[in-house]
């Protein structure tokens, strides 16, 4: 016979101000099998769960319902404390009265109805609970880190300083990311290349990391402790133990006039390519898709002209497998091409460019080598147009959030410009300053004050050319209230941060979710900033939301201290929540008959097959077997078993079957 | 085929061309467009701006008299007229309880069912898959056409993506054989209402939209709206004053831009209506 007791939270007022928790609470208590229910503020304090721990020990519970919130949010807190009190974890549950119930519904009758049928449901599962025991899974103490960006190069050097080895995938061919195209950052002006090539080059010699670059992630299987992953290595066309790195072969290839990434399309650069002069590794990789070789079968100067033979064009992708316990992602983000927004007229006017690309323009190593020359014609410009939110905070054609990193880098910007061109004049358009960190405002306030930078409050509603000027009509929103016209020689679009594209795809294949602008979902937003909600993945920098480089930094090196937390231990204990297959006495021993159409509906492999033999050793019949190691949990094969022998621990069909038969007859 | 049209004031008064264009390049097109019955006014700006329940009632009268008619399309070519009816219909299709509301107040059925078109979206539907067979006076030279504001907005209804940049009108032009110029003013305001109270901002706001057309090489300015063309057109004189010069480059609606190419008359395109004379560089055939 059953005692289950029933322990009822008002969550602060989130349950109680539309629950009548008190009726819950003698409801449950008249419940068949109920020994004990009662009802508290917060469960999940310290007396509250006192309150279990107790009652399990005076009433002797053989099973506990607790109802409050999501078992997301508490579902370990009480069964830790049932296990303190010595009843097995498993033998709780949690019945979600407040995502479920309190907050979607409107005080009522009926929804203090809905949370005693939610408690009676569980009080029914409970009945039907066994005992369940951890799974433990050792600990693989490699990361695998998936981004060079600062996030990245950040989170590798913590974890591999830690004495971990690190595994960096990144898919271009030299790691540093957006933050190797910057020219100074704010608030400080330092050199964005002078702080971060040195730390490029930390990784590279670093003996525990080992970096793939023009890699990408293909495949991820298994759990947290003991993941495998496989990597794509995409041909780079040269042996990169033979290349030296000299140089001969960009600087002879005969594909010149390819649009240069890194340089946004400012520069030019060759078929067979190092991204730029700082890369690491410093070593080029042929672009397939603009080589003459590869697209018309003629040229090979760079194989005539290497002096050690590395050029390597018969050279594919590579697979390889690799076995790491905890991943970050740290992909970055990517700029929102102003495209969508004619009125601006970029990609019309060559003289109207977005934030990026003026960051090239303005660092020592961009095509104009730091001066500000405008694309058409090298003019160094006279007057200059910023326009921030160029897409962002614009729910009608861009992204309705706010891309946080503007307001600081515009300021930047025209900061930037004032110090080359001194005789220039610089203009800011733009909603709010939303200069929120450290020494930020004080920046803004410098650019306004010190360097004469005149801020508009207000929008521009288009950018058209008129003899040679850019004339941008706008609307100055301030105490004059008026329309605005300038006449500028450049126009600078703090275009959106969005997320990569192909984020999705990265997050389908690692099995964590994503928001509805494609950006990785952390675990909590408060509480769990750098988790995913898979275990043992984990989030650093823009791949999560924009950041700028000191918050990108910071929740870099937090990703990498949950991972050394991880890999602190040689072994993990897992939920069993996992499937079994039935064993029975002889001469039955398994209702299974060995039809394994549950092993080809398992997404994880995970299952295999087991000979059941008798004394002598003859096999009598051959049935399905779980592998713990492998299997999540999720149940396909129970719906697939067609002699139902296949059973979730913890989600019986018969348990399954109870709470529903329990919400039927609510009498 | 028998499609609905809803006219407008301004169709039977300052835009008769418009209204006569319509009619003309629809019969050679073989499409009958039918008047609805005892139409009245559809709220233009005064009615939305006093009383919401008016300004919804006033078109949707119209809507319940056209489904009353059995018509299924109905083509608005005046663009605040559209505007009022597109508005109205999209209000009441969200909020089921004030359509009731409206339906018991106007002793009327309304089920709020019918399309509207404005007149490019109707041109794009009937006119443009007939053009191949039916122009036969191209019309070969630069034009601007110009949108104005209430034509493609507003964007959450009208669910245009280039709001700001319409294309709709050029690639109709392009059809006619004329090349439509990339200009930045197709969407700048004319100065609208101020038609009638403030000319001299009318002669500013439209004045800029001219010079602009004609600095870009246009031979003619086409519209789809009857207010930009009074104010391009009819507002010649305060534009002249605003520029300080004479601008003598004619304002015409597509409607007769097609039947122009179509070989109808001029006087069957109503070009004699206007204030600014219409002279195009082709040879405009005189008789059929």
């Amino acid at each position: 016979m059953s005692k289950i007791g029933v322990f009822i939270c008002h969550c602060g007022e989130n349950i109680s101000s539309t629950v009548d928790v008190v009726r819950v609470a003698e409801a449950a208590g008249e419940l068949e099998g109920v020994a004990f229910s009662t009802d508290y503020k917060y469960m999940c304090s310290d007396p509250g769960q006192t309150m279990i721990k107790q009652a399990i020990k005076e009433k002797g519970l053989t099973g506990v319902v607790v109802g409050s919130c999501s078992p997301r949010m508490h579902e370990p807190t009480f069964r830790k404390a049932c296990k303190e009190a010595g009843l097995n974890p498993f033998m709780c549950e949690m019945a979600n009265l407040r995502e479920h119930c309190s907050w979607v519904h409107d005080k009522s009758e009926a929804t203090t109805q809905k949370a005693i049928d939610l408690v009676r449901t569980l009080v029914e599962k409970v009945k039907l609970n066994k005992p369940l025991f951890s799974i433990k899974v050792p600990v693989t103490k490699t990361a695998l880190v998936i981004g060079g960006g600062i996030a990245g190069i950040q989170a590798s050097l913590d974890i591999a300083s830690a004495g971990h080895q690190v595994i960096l995938v990144e898919k271009d061919p030299s790691i540093g990311g957006h933050m190797s195209q910057l020219s100074e950052t704010f608030p400080t002006l330092d050199c964005s290349q002078c702080i971060l090539t040195p730390r490029m080059v930390e990784v590279a010699q670093h003996p525990n990391i080992k970096l793939l670059t023009y890699a990408e992630l293909e495949k991820l299987e298994g759990s947290i402790g003991s993941f495998k992953a496989t990597i794509r290595k995409k041909a780079k066309s040269i042996d990169e133990n033979l290349c030296n790195g000299c140089g001969t072969c960009t600087t002879k290839c005969p594909t010149k006039k390819i649009p240069s990434e890194f340089n946004t399309g400012l520069g030019m650069r060759t078929a067979i390519y190092v991204p730029f002069p700082q890369a690491v590794p410093n070593k080029p990789v042929i672009d397939k898709e603009n080589c003459s070789y590869y697209q018309k079968g003629k040229c090979k100067v760079c194989e005539k002209v290497c002096p050690t033979g590395a050029i390597r064009f018969d050279q594919e992708d590579e697979l390889v497998e690799i076995e790491v316990g905890a991943v970050v992602i740290a992909t970055g983000f990517d700029i929102m091409q102003p495209s969508g927004f004619p009125e601006y007229g970029y990609g019309k006017y060559k003289d109207v460019i977005t934030g990026l690309q003026f960051e090239r323009l303005a660092s020592a190593s961009g095509p104009t080598l730091g001066e500000i020359r405008r694309p058409s014609d090298g003019k160094i410009p006279e007057k200059i147009v910023f326009v921030a939110c160029a897409g962002s905070r614009d729910p009608a054609k861009g992204i309705p959030y706010c891309s946080k990193i503007c307001c600081m880098y515009t300021a930047k910007h025209a900061m930037l410009y004032q110090h080359k061109v001194h005789h220039g004049k610089s203009y800011i358009f733009y909603m709010d300053i939303r200069a929120a960190g450290k020494n930020y405002e004080e920046f803004v306030r410098r650019a306004i004050v010190e360097d004469e930078v005149n801020y508009i409050r207000g929008r521009v509603s288009k950018i058209y050319e008129e003899n040679g000027k850019l004339i941008v009509k706008g609307v100055d929103t301030l105490l004059s209230a008026k329309p605005v016209e300038i006449e500028a020689d450049m126009v600078v679009l703090a275009s959106a941060a969005v997320a990569n594209p192909g984020a999705e795809e990265l997050a389908q294949k690692m099995h964590v979710s994503y928001d509805s602008y494609s950006f990785f979902s952390e675990a909590h937003p408060k509480l769990k900033p750098v988790e995913t909600n898979t275990a043992g993945i984990f989030l650093a920098g823009a791949c999560q939301a924009p950041k700028d480089i000191p918050e990108t930094v910071a929740q870099a090196s937090g990703a990498a201290s949950k991972v050394i937390i991880l890999f602190s231990k040689d072994e993990l204990s897992r939920d069993p929540l996992i499937a079994v297959v039935n064993r029975s006495p002889a001469p039955v021993f398994s209702t299974c008959v060995g039809c394994f159409l549950c092993a080809s509906a398992c997404p994880y492999q995970a299952i295999g097959e087991e000979l059941i033999t008798n004394r002598q050793g003859k096999v009598i019949k051959k049935v399905a077997k779980v592998n713990p190691g492998l299997c999540q949990g999720c149940g396909t094969c129970v719906a697939f078993c067609r002699s139902k022998s296949i059973d979730i621990q913890g989600y019986s069909n018969e348990q399954m079957c109870a709470e529903v038969v329990a919400l039927l007859n609510n009498d | 085929m028998k499609i609905g049209l809803y006219p407008g004031c301004s169709l039977t008064g300052s835009s008769r061309e418009y209204n006569e264009s319509l009619l003309a390049i629809a019969k050679e097109a073989g499409i009958e467009l039918c008047q609805i019955n005892d139409w009245n006014c559809c709220g233009a700006t005064a009615a939305h701006n006093l009383n919401k329940e008016l300004s919804l009632s006033l078109p949707a009268r119209n809507l319940a008299l056209a489904e009353l008619e059995g018509m299924n399309e109905l083509v608005v070519p005046c663009a605040a007229c559209f505007n009022r009816l597109v508005m109205t219909q999209h209000e009441l299709s969200e909020k089921n309880d004030l359509r009731k509301l409206i339906s018991d107040k106007l002793q009327l059925p309304l089920k709020n069912e019918i399309k509207i078109y404005n007149v490019l979206q109707f041109l794009e539907k009937h006119i443009v898959p007939r053009l191949g067979q039916l122009v036969k006076n191209p019309m070969a030279f630069d034009v601007a056409c110009y949108y104005g504001c209430l034509l493609v907005r507003p964007q959450n209804v009208m669910k245009s993506e280039r709001f700001e940049d319409p294309m709709t009108m050029d690639v109709i032009m392009q059809k006619l054989g004329a090349n439509a110029i990339d200009w930045p003013f197709k969407t700048e305001c004319c100065g609208a209402g101020f038609s009638v109270s403030k000319i001299e901002i009318v002669g500013e706001l439209s004045g800029k939209i001219v010079r602009n057309a004609v600095d870009h090489g246009a031979k003619a300015i086409v519209v789809a709206c009857p207010m930009c063309h009074s104010n391009l057109d009819m507002r010649r004189p305060a534009i002249d004053k605003y520029l300080n010069m004479k601008m003598d480059i004619p304002v015409i609606y597509i409607t007769q831009a097609i039947a122009l190419a179509m070989g109808l008359t001029p006087h069957q395109a109503g070009i004699q209506r206007h204030f600014v004379p219409v002279n195009l560089p082709v040879n405009l055939p005189v008789n059929r």
